[in-house]
């Protein structure tokens, strides 16, 4: 006999088997998911969910997905939050502090409460992040934002309304397009590949019998 | 934490740790493979497969799940809405926000064309997101597009559409080079080399990632470009029946509110099919590491408007779906996981194979040593067999796991189990559809013109099995030619009257045929309500 427990969804009591996952348990509930459902693997952030263990002072934050049932637990979930999202043109933007000015001036009416890295569903210190994007620190602001799912808890909780993901998503894309350092062998191949380099060595393997091919497949070196 | 039963299996692994990293592990010869995949493979397996009586693909084989929306009813009548009147206009129609779909569109944008993009769940919702180990690329000086193709030529067993298939190897560092220009973050050395690995049956080194979240990053980048360039985007609303003109062409589609079900229509002078996967069908039971949304829904209405489908009787079974805990069972467990040094080891300890076979061949030889040879470890799901992960920390050092598969780390992690320290269960688990709609290399379909397809509703561009990280490539090669192509086809297009005539077709056929059931298709979303677990 499997352990139930009872938790409850947007308030209404419901008895579950202890072992789902929240996701899993509004299923087992009855519920066909339309919102707050996406990857069912913690990497999409469409399952963002809010809730309270009876009793407990702290409201906590988790991915519906990743995220086991526990009885007395009151869950709300939150399909979508209204994150600010600024339009630019990567091609066009400052890479300095001077971005985060004109597109996301907020980040600069950060309070400090820390709130953000307090429920961030993936344990990322986005209160650190946000304060090397107001730096300009795009690198660093990249690497501390790396695992963002783009949930939007971090904004639900803000009291200066910044968006964290979308600040962070422009800071990962400047790093990703002029900060790191440039590929040389990527850029090189481009060019062979439309100087027809190796033309004639695929147009070969494009016309070889299936047999010739199997042996060139089955005595193929290796790289260690 | 592990239960107390599998803790003699753990012990016995953990004491071969040392010796197992030291042995090597020989690769499988030809002959071996073919008869373990034959005996093994769940796509040998004839009972899990029927034969279409219906359609373009009258007579072929395709597993019984897929026959049956292939050969449903469709949602709507031919009379459901008024054709003279579209909802909306546009040059080109994109069905599906992942990363096919998202690449189509922003070039059809660059192009000049007026495109659109209708996607059932949100923009970003789709196994692009969930892609982890990473993409191909021939780009380093000891590789070439050429030893590229063979490797994916042989580990799609000699069956890939060759013009495709060189497409997508010649293309790819382009491909790499359009990302890190939209300021994807490819893990680079500080020379700004390419961290690169090996994958199941590849030749060199070519893996290309973003730690182990390669697609999320792709994924992510992707979307906040469709949004800068502020292309429409009609989310949580599906494509349930495409339109044709009075000539048989694609000129749009009805679409549906996922929510208020109210119906749409959307004319188009081409139409992209960016559909994704089919891993929530569940052929054959198997669990599986999609998205939720990946239901098989541009095969369905591809072929009822007569396109038609190319191997659409092989999936590919990831070997390494997480068999433990029950939460995340069949969750991908990524390949860059062996890709770094951990090997497959079975319940005796012993490594029983290479770890960097192609993924049929790993799947094949994971069911046998649970089934045949009895050496899995029983699980609550069935059976596993072990993935050493903290091989990894002793080949790369201490941080590796960290730094280069967090994902996994986290995933694991939120259930007792620390990957550095412990090694996982896996067991295969349905992660991609080999098969798809059938295109000519401008993407186009060849049975109905102005109909584009790109990236996992495909079908042989990889042949019968894919390799690990040509996916998310041929989603950015093919999706990327498919929205140049079909933006320069619109613009010779003229729109005949709009039809749904290929239904009411549709519907003749399926009577003369004898089938009477009342299912109806595309699935759009399974039904996982009031059960205990997704399969």
């Amino acid at each position: 006999m499997e352990n139930m427990v009872n938790i409850f969804l947007f308030g209404k009591k419901y008895e579950v088997p202890d072992d789902l996952t929240i996701m899993r348990a509004m299923e087992y509930a009855g519920y066909q998911l339309v919102r707050g459902c996406g990857c069912r693997n913690g990497f999409c952030g469409a399952c963002a969910t809010i809730y309270r263990i009876k009793g407990d002072r702290e409201l906590k934050a988790c991915l519906a997905c990743q995220t086991k049932v526990e009885n007395d637990m009151y869950i709300a979930t939150l399909p979508f939050f209204p994150l600010a999202k600024q339009v630019y043109d990567i091609n066009k933007v400052s890479t300095t502090e001077t971005v985060m000015m004109q597109l996301y001036p907020e980040i600069y009416a950060c309070v400090g409460c820390n709130a953000c890295t307090k429920s961030c569903t993936q344990s990322l210190n986005v209160m650190q992040y946000i304060a090397y994007a107001q730096r300009g620190e795009f690198e660093k602001c990249a690497e501390e934002s790396f695992d963002c799912v783009m949930c939007g808890v971090c904004s639900s909780r803000c009291p200066a309304g910044i968006s964290h993901p979308q600040v962070a998503m422009l800071a990962r894309r400047i790093n990703g397009k002029y900060l790191a350092p440039d590929c040389g062998h990527l850029n090189d191949r481009v060019q062979e590949i439309k100087d027809g380099t190796f033309a004639e060595l695929i147009e070969a393997l494009m016309q070889k019998p299936v047999e010739e091919m199997k042996e060139l497949y089955n005595h193929r070196d290796i790289e260690k | 934490m592990y239960p107390e039963s599998v803790r003699a299996s753990l012990a016995a692994v953990e004491a071969a740790r040392e010796a197992n990293i030291a042995y090597e592990p020989r690769r499988m010869t030809a002959d071996e493979k073919s008869a373990l995949l034959a005996a093994f493979h769940p796509d040998h397996r004839k009972d899990a497969f029927e034969t279409l009586v219906i359609g373009p693909n009258k007579g072929e084989l395709v597993p019984h799940e897929l026959a049956e929306m292939l050969q449903a009813k469709s949602r709507i009548t031919s009379d459901a809405v008024d054709l003279t009147k579209p909802d909306y206009d546009v040059d080109v129609l994109v069905i599906g926000g992942g990363g096919a779909g998202s690449s189509a569109a922003i070039e059809a944008h660059e192009a000049g064309a007026n495109v659109m993009i209708v996607t059932k769940l949100r923009l970003g919702d789709a196994n692009t997101m969930m892609a982890e180990g990473g993409i191909q690329a021939a780009d380093k000086p000891n590789d070439s597009p050429a030893i590229h193709f063979l490797d994916a030529f042989g580990g799609g067993h000699f069956a890939a559409k060759r013009d495709l298939l060189s497409k997508l190897v010649c293309d790819a560092p382009e491909a790499i080079q359009w990302l890190s220009k939209l300021g994807v973050e490819f893990d680079k050395m500080p020379d700004g080399t390419m961290v690169t690995t090996h994958g199941g049956g590849t030749s060199r080194k070519r893996m290309h990632a973003a730690r182990d979240y390669s697609g999320a990053e792709i994924m992510r980048t992707l979307r906040d470009e469709v949004l800068n360039r502020e292309i429409p985007v009609v989310d949580f609303t599906a494509a349930i029946e495409l339109i044709l003109d009075e000539n048989g062409k694609a000129a749009g589609a009805v679409l549906m509110n996922m929510e208020t079900k109210d119906l749409y229509v959307a004319r188009a002078k081409t139409v992209i099919i960016a559909t994704g996967g089919a891993g929530r069908m569940h052929y054959q039971g198997f669990p599986t590491s999609n998205h939720y949304g990946a239901t098989a829904d541009g095969l369905v209405l591809g072929y009822r408007a007569g396109a038609k489908l190319l191997y659409a009787d092989t999936l590919q079974y990831h070997p390494t779906g997480a068999a433990y805990p029950s939460q995340i069972f069949g969750a991908l467990v990524t390949e860059k996981v062996r890709s770094l040094g951990a090997k497959l080891v079975n319940a005796n300890g012993e490594v029983f194979m290479h770890p960097l076979e192609t993924r049929d061949v790993s799947a094949a030889s994971i069911i046998r040593e649970c089934n045949e040879r009895g050496n899995g470890v029983a699980t609550t799901n069935g059976y596993g067999v072990w993935l050493d992960t903290p091989m990894i920390e002793k080949i790369g050092g201490e941080g590796t796991i960290e730094a280069r598969i967090p994902a996994m780390m986290r995933m694991f992690g939120q259930y007792g189990i620390d990957i550095r320290k412990e090694p996982i269960l896996v067991y295969p688990t349905l992660h991609y559809q080999n098969g798809g709609l059938d295109i000519t290399p401008d993407g186009m379909t060849t049975e109905v013109e102005n109909l584009f397809v790109a990236g996992e509703a495909v079908g042989g561009i990889h042949g019968r099995n894919r390799l690990m990280g040509n996916s998310l490539l041929d989603i950015i090669v093919f999706g990327r030619s498919a929205g140049q192509h079909a933006a320069a086809k619109s613009k010779d297009v003229t729109v005949g009257a709009l039809t749904l005539a290929h239904i009411d077709a549709f519907d003749a056929a399926r009577a003369e045929a004898g089938l009477e059931n009342d299912a109806v298709s595309p699935k759009l979303l399974p039904n996982y309500t009031k059960e205990r677990s997704e399969v």
